[in-house]
Formats: C-alpha cells, sequence, structure tokens
C-alpha cells in the first residue's frame, strides 16, 4: 500500500503543466521516430541528450519515457504498412500485420495492435509500481559481488540472445567492454588504451557510440541497400474499427502476450524479441484457425505487439531498481540519468521518491495519450512514410552529426563518430547484433569496479563471489545461459546425426 | 546447401577474426604497459587482460566459422555508400578547416540525399542551406549550445 501513496504522489508531480507537456513532447517525437524507418526510440533519446542537458531532470526523464513508450507503439505500424519493421522488436508484428493490410484489413490491425499495446502496457506498468519497490527492498541490500553477478547475467543474455548466432552476439559484447576499457579507470587512475591522444582519456561517450552505431550505421546500409528494395507503404484500407469477431480474437492474446513479455522484460533477460517469438508461437498452437497463420491472423499481431510493449515496460524494473540496462533504450536512458548525476538504482528511490514516482505515473498518462494518437490519429502519422527517403536519411545525419557536435565540439569527436558509423554499417552487413556493443560500453566499466571493489573487501580473495549466496546464484544463471545454446546445438547435431 | 559448403574460406569472417587478434594483441600490450598497481586484489590492468583473452577466444571463434559461414551479405550500392561518406567527410573538413556548422551540414545534406540517387542539385542545396541555418538558430540562439562556428554564422 506504501507504493500506493507514493504512485498517487507521483500523479501530483506528473499532473504538473510542464510536466505533462514534456510527456506530450516525448510522446509526439516517439511514436515520429517509431513510424519512420530507420530511427528507434534508442536513437532518438540519444540525439536529444545533448540538448536537454539544460532543462530540469525530471521534465526530460519523463520525455524520454514518453519517447521510448511512443518508440513502441509507432513502430508497429511501419511493420504492418510498409512490411519494414522499424525496430526488430516488430519483426514479428510485420509477418501477420502485413499480410492483413495486404488483404484490405489494414485498420483492424492497426487497432488491436493499438489496443493491445495499450492493455499490456498499462498492466506491465502496474506491474512496474508494484514490484518495483519490493525489488528496491531486496537490491539495497546488495554488495558489489551481487552486482557483479547481475551483470554476468545481463552480459549473457543480451549478447547469447541477440543475432543470429552467439558467436557473432558476444563479439559485440567484446567489442563493447574493449571500448568500455579506453580511458581514465576510476579506481586508480591508470590510463588504458588512450594512446596518448587526450580526448580519449575522458572515455568513449556513450551517445557519440549509440548515434554513430544507430543513425550512421544504419544510413549507410540503407544507402548500400535500397537500389534493390523498394517498399511502397500501403494505404490503410477497410474500417479502423475490429468487428466483434476480433476483438474475440484479440483479448486473449493480448494477455497471453502481456503475461510473457513482462516478465522476460523484467529479468535481465535483454530484448524485446524473445517475447514476441514466444508469443507469436504460442498463438500460432493456441489459434483456432491456425491455417490463417501467415496469411494475416488477427492473433498474430495482437499477442506478438502485446509482448513487445509488455516487455518494454518490464525493461525499466532493472533500469530503475537496479542502474541494470537490458536494451539499447534503457541503455542510452540510462546514460540519460547520469548526465542529471543521478544514479538509477535502489537509493534512487530513497534519495529522489518525487522524481522516480512522477516518472512511474507519467508512463499511465503517456499511455492514454498514445491511444488517443494511435487509434484516431492513426492517419496522421502514415503521412510520415510519405516523406521521400533521401531527404528523410540526409535530415537524420545532419541532426545525428548536429547533437554530437553540440555535445563536444571536436573534430576528433566527428572522427571517432564517423568511425562507429562505419563499424555499424559493417555490423549490419555481415547480421552482429548492435545492442550489446552498447550494453557492453556501459556495463562494462561497471562489471570492473563491482568486481574489483569486492575483491578489495575479501583482501583479493575472489571465493568472495562463491560465497555469498545471491552472487553465487547469479553467477552460475549467468554460465548456464552462456552454455546451454552452445549445449543444445551440439544435442540437435547429435539427434540429426542418429537420424 | 551441398553446391556452397564447397566454396571455401569466407573472407570477411576471416577478416574480421584478424581484426579481433589485432585488438587482442593491442590490449594486451597496453596492459602490460601499465604502472599503476593495485594494493589489494585487482589492478587496472587485469580488465583489459580480460578483453584481450576474450576478443582472442572470438578471434578464434572466426578463424574455425570461416571455413563455415558462408552467407552473402547480398548485392551492395557502393556509390551510395561512397556518397555518404563524402558527406560525412565533407562535414569533417568543414569543421576541421573552420568553414562552420552551416556549411558543413548543407554538404552533407546534399550528398546524403545525392546517395539515394536525388539528382535536384540546386533545391537539395536550398533545403539543406535552410534546414542547417534554422538548426543552427534553434541552438546557437534558443539553447545556447555551442555549434561551431564559421565566417556565414558570424553574420547572425
Amino acid at each position: 500500500m506504501e507504493s500506493l501513496n507514493f504512485l498517487l504522489q507521483g500523479f501530483g508531480t506528473a499532473l504538473d503543466p510542464m510536466n505533462l507537456a514534456f510527456a506530450a513532447i516525448g510522446v509526439l517525437l516517439g511514436t515520429a521516430v517509431g513510424v519512420l524507418p530507420g530511427i528507434g526510440p534508442a536513437l532518438t533519446v540519444a540525439l536529444l541528450l545533448p540538448i536537454t542537458f539544460k532543462l530540469d531532470p525530471g521534465g526530460s526523464l519523463i520525455m524520454f519515457a514518453g519517447i521510448y513508450y511512443g518508440g513502441m507503439y509507432g513502430g508497429s505500424t511501419t511493420a504492418i504498412l510498409l512490411n519494414t519493421p522499424g525496430e526488430s522488436a516488430s519483426v514479428v508484428t510485420a509477418l501477420e500485420g502485413n499480410q492483413m493490410a495486404r488483404r484490405g484489413r489494414g485498420g483492424p490491425a492497426l487497432a488491436t495492435a493499438a489496443l493491445g499495446s495499450f492493455v499490456a502496457t498499462l498492466i506491465a506498468t502496474m506491474g512496474l509500481a508494484f514490484f518495483a519497490p519490493m525489488l528496491v527492498k531486496v537490491a539495497i541490500q546488495f554488495g558489489p559481488w551481487d552486482y557483479f553477478g547481475l551483470m554476468l547475467i545481463a552480459f549473457v543474455t543480451v549478447s547469447a540472445t541477440f543475432g543470429s548466432s552467439p558467436l557473432r552476439g558476444l563479439t559485440s559484447l567484446a567489442l563493447g567492454l574493449w571500448l568500455g576499457l579506453i580511458g581514465i579507470d576510476q579506481l586508480t587512475g591508470q590510463a588504458r588504451l588512450a594512446f596518448g591522444v587526450p580526448n580519449l582519456l575522458d572515455g568513449v561517450e556513450v551517445t557519440t557510440l549509440a548515434v554513430g552505431l544507430f543513425a550512421l550505421g544504419e544510413a549507410l546500409h540503407v544507402a548500400s541497400r535500397h537500389l534493390f528494395n523498394d517498399e511502397k507503404p500501403m494505404a490503410i484500407r477497410g474500417s479502423i474499427w475490429m468487428s466483434r469477431e476480433d476483438w474475440k480474437r484479440s483479448w486473449k492474446p493480448w494477455l497471453r502476450g502481456t503475461a510473457v513479455g513482462f516478465p522476460i522484460g523484467a529479468l535481465p533477460a535483454g530484448g524485446a524479441e524473445i517475447p514476441t517469438f514466444l508469443s507469436y508461437t504460442m498463438e500460432r498452437k493456441l489459434a483456432q484457425k491456425p491455417e490463417e497463420f501467415g496469411q494475416g491472423a488477427i492473433e498474430g499481431v495482437a499477442g506478438p505487439e502485446a509482448a513487445n510493449n509488455a516487455s518494454a515496460a518490464g525493461t525499466l524494473v532493472p533500469l530503475l531498481t537496479l542502474g541494470l540496462p537490458t536494451s539499447a533504450t534503457a541503455a542510452v536512458m540510462l546514460a540519460g540519468f547520469q548526465q542529471y548525476n543521478l544514479q538509477p538504482g535502489p537509493l534512487l528511490f530513497v534519495q529522489h521518491p518525487a522524481l522516480v514516482w512522477g516518472l512511474v505515473a507519467s508512463l499511465f498518462i503517456a499511455n492514454v495519450m498514445l491511444l488517443i494518437l494511435n487509434l484516431p490519429l492513426v492517419g496522421l502519422w502514415v503521412r510520415l512514410l510519405k516523406i521521400p527517403l533521401p531527404w528523410l536519411y540526409a535530415g537524420i545525419l545532419v541532426f545525428a552529426c548536429m547533437g554530437t557536435i553540440a555535445a563536444n565540439p571536436s573534430v576528433v569527436e566527428l572522427v571517432m563518430l564517423v568511425a562507429f558509423g562505419i563499424l555499424g554499417f559493417v555490423m549490419r552487413r555481415y547480421d552482429y547484433p548492435i545492442a550489446p556493443v552498447v550494453v557492453g560500453l556501459i556495463l562494462g566499466p561497471m562489471a570492473d569496479s563491482a568486481l574489483r571493489r569486492s575483491l578489495q573487501m575479501s583482501l583479493g580473495d575472489p571465493m568472495i563471489l562463491l560465497q555469498h549466496p545471491g552472487s553465487a546464484t547469479m553467477i552460475a544463471i549467468a554460465v548456464l545461459a552462456l552454455v546451454a545454446p552452445f549445449l543444445f546445438k551440439s544435442l540437435a547435431r547429435f539427434r540429426q546425426d542418429e537420424d | 546447401m551441398t553446391t556452397s559448403t564447397a566454396r571455401g574460406l569466407h573472407r570477411p569472417t576471416l577478416a574480421i577474426g584478424i581484426a579481433l587478434f589485432a585488438m587482442a594483441f593491442i590490449t594486451w600490450r597496453d596492459a602490460s604497459a601499465m604502472q599503476i598497481r593495485a594494493t589489494y586484489g585487482m589492478g587496472a590492468d587485469a580488465a583489459s587482460y580480460f578483453v584481450a583473452l576474450f576478443l582472442a577466444v572470438m578471434g578464434a571463434g572466426h578463424l574455425i566459422a570461416a571455413f563455415r559461414w558462408q552467407d552473402d551479405p547480398g548485392p551492395t550500392d557502393w556509390t551510395a555508400v561512397g556518397w555518404v561518406a563524402l558527406g560525412l567527410g565533407s562535414l569533417i573538413a568543414a569543421i576541421w578547416l573552420g568553414a562552420g556548422f552551416i556549411a558543413g551540414s548543407t554538404l552533407l545534406f546534399v550528398f546524403t540525399a545525392r546517395a539515394f540517387g536525388r539528382r535536384a542539385w540546386a533545391a537539395d542545396l536550398a533545403l539543406g542551406l535552410i534546414l542547417a541555418s534554422g538548426i543552427f538558430l534553434l541552438f546557437n540562439k534558443l539553447l545556447t549550445l555551442s555549434l561551431p562556428m564559421g565566417p556565414v554564422e558570424r553574420l547572425f
């Protein structure tokens, strides 16, 4: 009940006209970037970081959260009408959603996606408000060894679950950890991998890396491909309202999708891809008309879209309570907190309760705003898809470079941005996942210092990690999660050989 | 499936593997040159050694994978990539030479639009100039962020 009180106070903060305006700007921007192909919520928040530096922290964070939620809503519109998912979490939505649009049922597809997102986000945000204080009570007793264990889990799940193969995912993570080494070590003052370049002593900026990998990398990649694929957005045909049958077939997938999405998002299990795929498979098995799958089954849009949004809200649980980002957007939002000298984690709930609960309350408000923006006004957003690609990407690049120059006006920073852009291009081209690089850069130094602080407390005895039940369990889980995919793979191959 | 397995080494994977080994070597060298030691437990070099080892293992994995992976990234329009690169290069050059944010961003806009197939140079130049000037005015005057100044910016 304590958290209900805090939440009510939070609504007091969130309903402040200034904060409402920030939430509105956030959801508008978020929906726009979600709809536009090529820019996702992670990139938008990264672009806004330098610009919001001088604004009020509470308002800016509310805006970032609005962008995060809005991006998830908007992504489904692109997936359904254009068949080019704006972000990886919408890949599954495109499977059935685009088929529905091709068959003249784009309206109901958009409607079930928006309503499913609303239901899922509502339930998941309630889950966040309910579970976060409980987790904070546990987390406040965590020692550095427990944090080290948690980060190990995050490393493994983020890199082994994203992308097409564990080798590629782990290589991305290694790159991120390597970038995290660069700069002056916080504990000893030792410079690592700086090669005498003064700009490198401060380390690699998360925003420079994220903008380079996401914006420049994506623009280069799309430029290299666009000659060969020419997708035109489809007009919304048919009523945007769902029929009685659509409702009947949608509400259960919404709830099941939420049930799958929220826990997976809340555990440091990385990414919204897994819950969306799980939900899709589940709906396919449970469907009364399984033959419709692949040809525009509404369950295949309703379930994954709910799972997607529920896991996005779930990601905020480890981010706020433990300071542990498990997706690229969460990683960039963590950088957003840090630019105001706020460290997410159990102490944030104690030291800045008004800010945290205002943020949670504003998530509810953003969700309602998004439902209005995405149901009656969906036609407006579709027009964004008509911006000519050359101008769209030219504009994205100008904004991306502007953000970096504004944050750090130096040629070296700009050269690094372009280098990261080329890295992002190569990684996309050869199918390496991007998110583990960003997570590695942020969590790498944190894991390093957590481990070293543990070892200082134990006077150098590494057994301290295994003597505490919490960290021992978490390290065991991380090792299992790392080894399991390889085991399953060789098991599968073994069985194949037998046949 | 059977036709592609006979092609031998997958060159990009091999190249990435070698690059990973090179990074591992640099990291190892950097770590072994560190002077500051920790009193208890691990020093700053331990993480470097770990990452170097991690990179080397990934490099070895790529060398093995180079014999197995066959996926082809598909057709690539290198001219378009070149235009975007030229745009980014122009921006860096403009900032380096002190030509300012507006000139650099306008060139970036024009060249990127060209990469995506636009050929209306004059229209794109005008649009890029308006966009860059708008951004400059908005952020320099309204939000007091300091974007690099050149001859054009000093006119405002």
